[in-house]
């Protein structure tokens, strides 16, 4: 890595705390005051430079609308999933690629309400805990993002400062605070990735743009007079989606 | 109340490879044959089209070709100390459903399993002796050799088209092919699929360490081909959406689009699909299969009599009927007696993750399921057991299966799993990393095994299947051992960075690792520790017989299918020409 590259990135990274912190903030008032919405996530967040453009966050505050989410939750989940995957120097964030329209879709659809999950428990217990591995609540989907006070996922508000002083983000997935909290950050850190890499037709990856950012040409993929003349070699192609494609 | 249908000669319960494969042979017997599937119909039109089939999140992540286990699972425990809990969603394994069963979303990795797979206690202990077997560890021979399967392992490959190159013709040993293999009569129909730069780094990393490196056989057609029965395939598209997937260009051989339109041609073969066998029904003599139960898609219940019954579902799924229909005595534990859930076993994994630098380009998502470079040095019996500390090995290969990046993204170990600096490691390696993986054999011991579960039921009111499974210490050995030479393999390709594999124990149910489930149904030649005969017959009940990877003694390192299809083949060849003409037992037990 090159120092200038380096020099971006640290610029990149404390830009990004500071718009983690303005989002931050404006979510951790919502158990309080319950009165911050999309619009004013997007508000704090839209001037910044590092978003690109405005174009990808207005249809999330405005237009397409929630399906699933409450205003507090997708205010919330807008700025967690900001936090996952930032945008920065690398390239877009999830937030401005859409994601978390592709997480209320999904948690509105077949796979939040569990269409492939096995459902019968013993009596007296929940699903959640009467199943097999570590993390039972992940079962638990809709229950799960859909709680009353996502806030309450954690010991403590996200983008609050570190009591040592540095900008680290408190919220941290080994300080969650009990088994739910973390089944809560696996299922959100799950769904914010397929989100950012999925085909764009799910609400996520606008205009295949982490397909871009990191090389993978989506949908169109033919290459059998291709793998032989690019071994070794740079193979640059404009990302398609399916509806690109049809 | 069960509506009792006329009888039938023949009913097949599963139509994936095996069952397409009988459905197909027996064809030509005029017998009324009838094929319930379980899930729904299925064609390369329209299911499996191009673009839409390049979906990762519907098909891969989702599981869309695959088992609903909302209807059906089973319950997992690591060991008999243990409760069972249910397996809510898949993880480890996905089972197919619908018609053409995995068949339709598997890779295409067509082995001949090696000549110790098939004969694995015999040659252990001739070469080790009988201390090498640990007391615990149920190591069984097939009653028939790799010789006896060759001409089937043959016609399999020819059916799929499968591209490769041979390295044993007739005992003649040929550089660039497997020469560890069984000797073949015939070359591959295809030849070897072009290799990925991963793959040529792989080859020649192996060559300099004195390995045997050779090209997986694929079937994945490396070129446009007509198999013997007259299916035309597509030449592969390297489009790297391949296992969880249709094939659109039908390159990748898959039951759909071969056997089965073959035995649908045949006026006296019906197909029924979306309907879920319940339990095959035994006369008072438990000795004869006389129906199967089943339901229909509006869960109208249904008696099929049937002469001969052939129980061709996923390996789980048949062992779970013969559960469910007091077919063969349930295996205990405790005594050692009982056969039927004895002897599952899995499959290991493992290796070293490889990272190189930016100047390195792979082209990761130009692949194909089967596209890879493999060696078998440390495989079967190709290497020293006492020196090594395990029995069974693995084949270690460099595979260029695709780069679908919701599941494909990798990062070297420490890195963050999200953020600025996620990002950046996923950006930085995403071209850059290859594995270097081991798929090792999982012998079989006296405390893994299914059985049926005392708490949790299905939603037709059956107890779930239970499995009791866990990696022991040979195959932790294994596991270990293997992953050191896959690092020294990363090390000579020039990676910059490698991290090398963990044994994953206590196994667990919840991350995808491989459908390659095998044995409670193993077939053998001593009725004592085996469900089948030599030719896939139940001992204890002549008119059924059970095809697929639960037959296996103990899991090979390597993938099932092509001993899955070749037996199928050896099956409907037994039944055609010895059953059919003098129904009864084929092997005296």
């Amino acid at each position: 890595m090159s120092t200038r590259e380096k020099s971006q990135g640290d610029v990149g990274r404390r830009d990004f705390l500071k718009l983690f912190g303005a989002a931050g903030a404006a979510a951790s008032t919502l158990p309080l005051g319950g009165s911050a919405s999309a619009d004013e996530m997007v508000a704090a967040t839209a001037d910044t430079k590092h978003h690109r453009g405005t174009a990808a966050t207005e249809p999330q505050a405005g237009g397409s609308g929630y399906e699933f989410f409450n205003v507090d939750e997708s205010a919330f989940i807008e700025a967690a999933i900001d936090t996952l995957i930032p945008s920065d120097s690398t390239g877009p964030g999830a937030k401005e690629l859409g994601v978390a329209i592709y997480i209320d879709r999904q948690m509105a659809g077949g796979y939040g309400k569990g269409d492939r999950l096995y459902r019968y428990a013993r009596a007296g217990l929940s699903i959640a805990d009467d199943a097999i591995g570590t993390d039972p609540n992940r079962h638990r989907r809709r229950q799960c993002l859909r709680a009353e006070n996502p806030q309450e996922h954690f010991r403590e508000p996200i983008g609050k400062r570190s009591r040592h002083g540095d900008d680290r983000p408190r919220w941290q997935e080994g300080r969650a605070s009990n088994s739910a909290n973390r089944n809560f950050f696996g299922l959100l850190l799950q769904l914010t990735i397929e989100g950012y890499f999925a085909d764009p037709m799910y609400g996520g990856n606008k205009d295949g743009a982490a397909w871009k950012m990191i090389g993978f040409p989506g949908a169109d993929a033919m290459y059998m007079d291709k793998i032989e003349p690019f071994r070794n070699k740079p193979y640059a192609a404009d990302p398609k989606g399916i509806q690109d494609l049809i | 109340m069960a509506t009792k249908l006329n009888a039938v000669d023949v009913l097949i319960v599963g139509l994936g490879w095996t069952g397409g494969i009988i459905a197909k042979e027996l064809a030509s017997t005029k017998l009324k044959i009838v094929a319930l599937e379980r899930g729904g119909p299925r064609d390369t039109n329209p299911d499996f089209i191009d673009p839409q089939i390049h979906d990762e999140l519907r098909y891969a992540a989702r599981h869309d070709l695959m088992q609903n286990v909302r209807r059906e699972t089973i319950t997992v425990r690591n060991s008999e100390s243990q409760t069972a809990l249910p397996m809510r969603q898949l993880g480890s394994f996905l089972p197919g459903q619908g018609v053409g069963g995995a068949g339709v979303h598997w890779n295409g990795v067509t082995w001949r399993w090696l000549e110790w797979d098939h004969q694995a206690r015999t040659r252990t202990i001739d070469k080790y002796g009988e201390k090498i077997v640990p007391s615990d560890m149920h190591l069984q021979d097939w009653p028939i050799t790799y010789d006896d399967l060759e001409p089937y392992y043959d016609k399999f490959e020819k059916t799929c088209g499968t591209s490769g190159k041979a390295g044993n013709i007739n005992g003649r040993k040929i550089d660039g092919g497997n020469i560890f293999e069984g000797s073949r009569k015939d070359e591959y129909p295809n030849p070897p699929m072009i290799a990925a730069q991963s793959m040529v780094m792989f080859e020649k990393a192996a060559r300099n360490l004195g390995y045997h490196p050779f090209p997986n056989p694929s079937s994945n057609a490396s070129r446009d081909y007509i198999n013997p029965d007259g299916v035309a395939f597509g030449q592969c598209h390297y489009c790297g959406f391949c296992e969880r997937f249709g094939c659109e260009a039908n390159a990748k051989a898959s039951p759909h689009f071969t056997v089965i339109p073959l035995a649908l041609e045949n006026p006296n073969f019906e197909l029924r699909t979306n309907s879920i066998v319940l339990k095959v029904n035994l006369d008072s003599t438990s000795k004869k299969a006389v129906s199967v139960t089943y339901l229909d898609a509006r869960g109208r219940e249904f008696e099929q009599p049937a002469d001969l019954i052939i129980l061709s579902a996923y390996a789980l799924g048949n062992v779970n009927l013969l559960l469910h229909s007091g077919i063969g005595v349930p295996y205990d534990p405790a005594t050692g007696k009982g056969v039927v859930g004895r002897n599952y076993a899995y499959q290991c994994g493992g290796g070293a993750t490889a990272f190189f630098d930016k100047k390195t380009i792979l082209n990761r998502f130009m692949g194909a399921g089967a596209l890879g470079t493999c060696m078998d040095d440390f495989n079967g019996d190709n290497y020293d057991f006492e020196k090594a500390g395990y029995i069974g090995g693995g084949g270690i290969s460099c595979s260029n299966s695709g780069a679908r990046p919701i599941q494909s993204h990798p990062t070297p170990r420490g890195t963050p799993r999200w953020g600025s600096d996620w990002k950046k490691a996923v950006v930085d390696n995403y071209d850059h990393a290859a594995s270097i993986g081991n798929q090792g054999a999982v012998m079989a011991y006296r405390q893994n095994y299914l059985s049926l579960d005392p708490t949790y039921t299905d939603v037709f009111g059956r107890p779930l299947m239970r499995m009791t499974f866990d990696f022991q210490d040979n195959e932790v050995k294994q596991m270990n051992g293997q992953a050191d030479i896959c690092v020294t393999i990363a090390k000579e390709m020039g990676a910059t960075k490698l991290d090398r594999s963990i044994p994953p124990v206590p196994y667990s149910i919840v991350p995808y690792q491989s459908t390659h489930n095998t044995g409670g149904a193993v077939f053998g030649a001593d009725p004592s520790t085996s469900v089948l005969n030599k030719y896939l017959q139940v001992w204890d009940v002549p008119n059924v017989f059970v095809t697929g990877a639960c037959v296996f003694p103990q899991n090979a390192g390597k993938n099932p299918t092509g001993p899955v299809g070749a037996l199928a083949y050896w099956a409907a060849e037994a039944i055609k020409n010895q059953y059919l003409k003098n129904p009864g037992p084929l092997v005296p037990s």
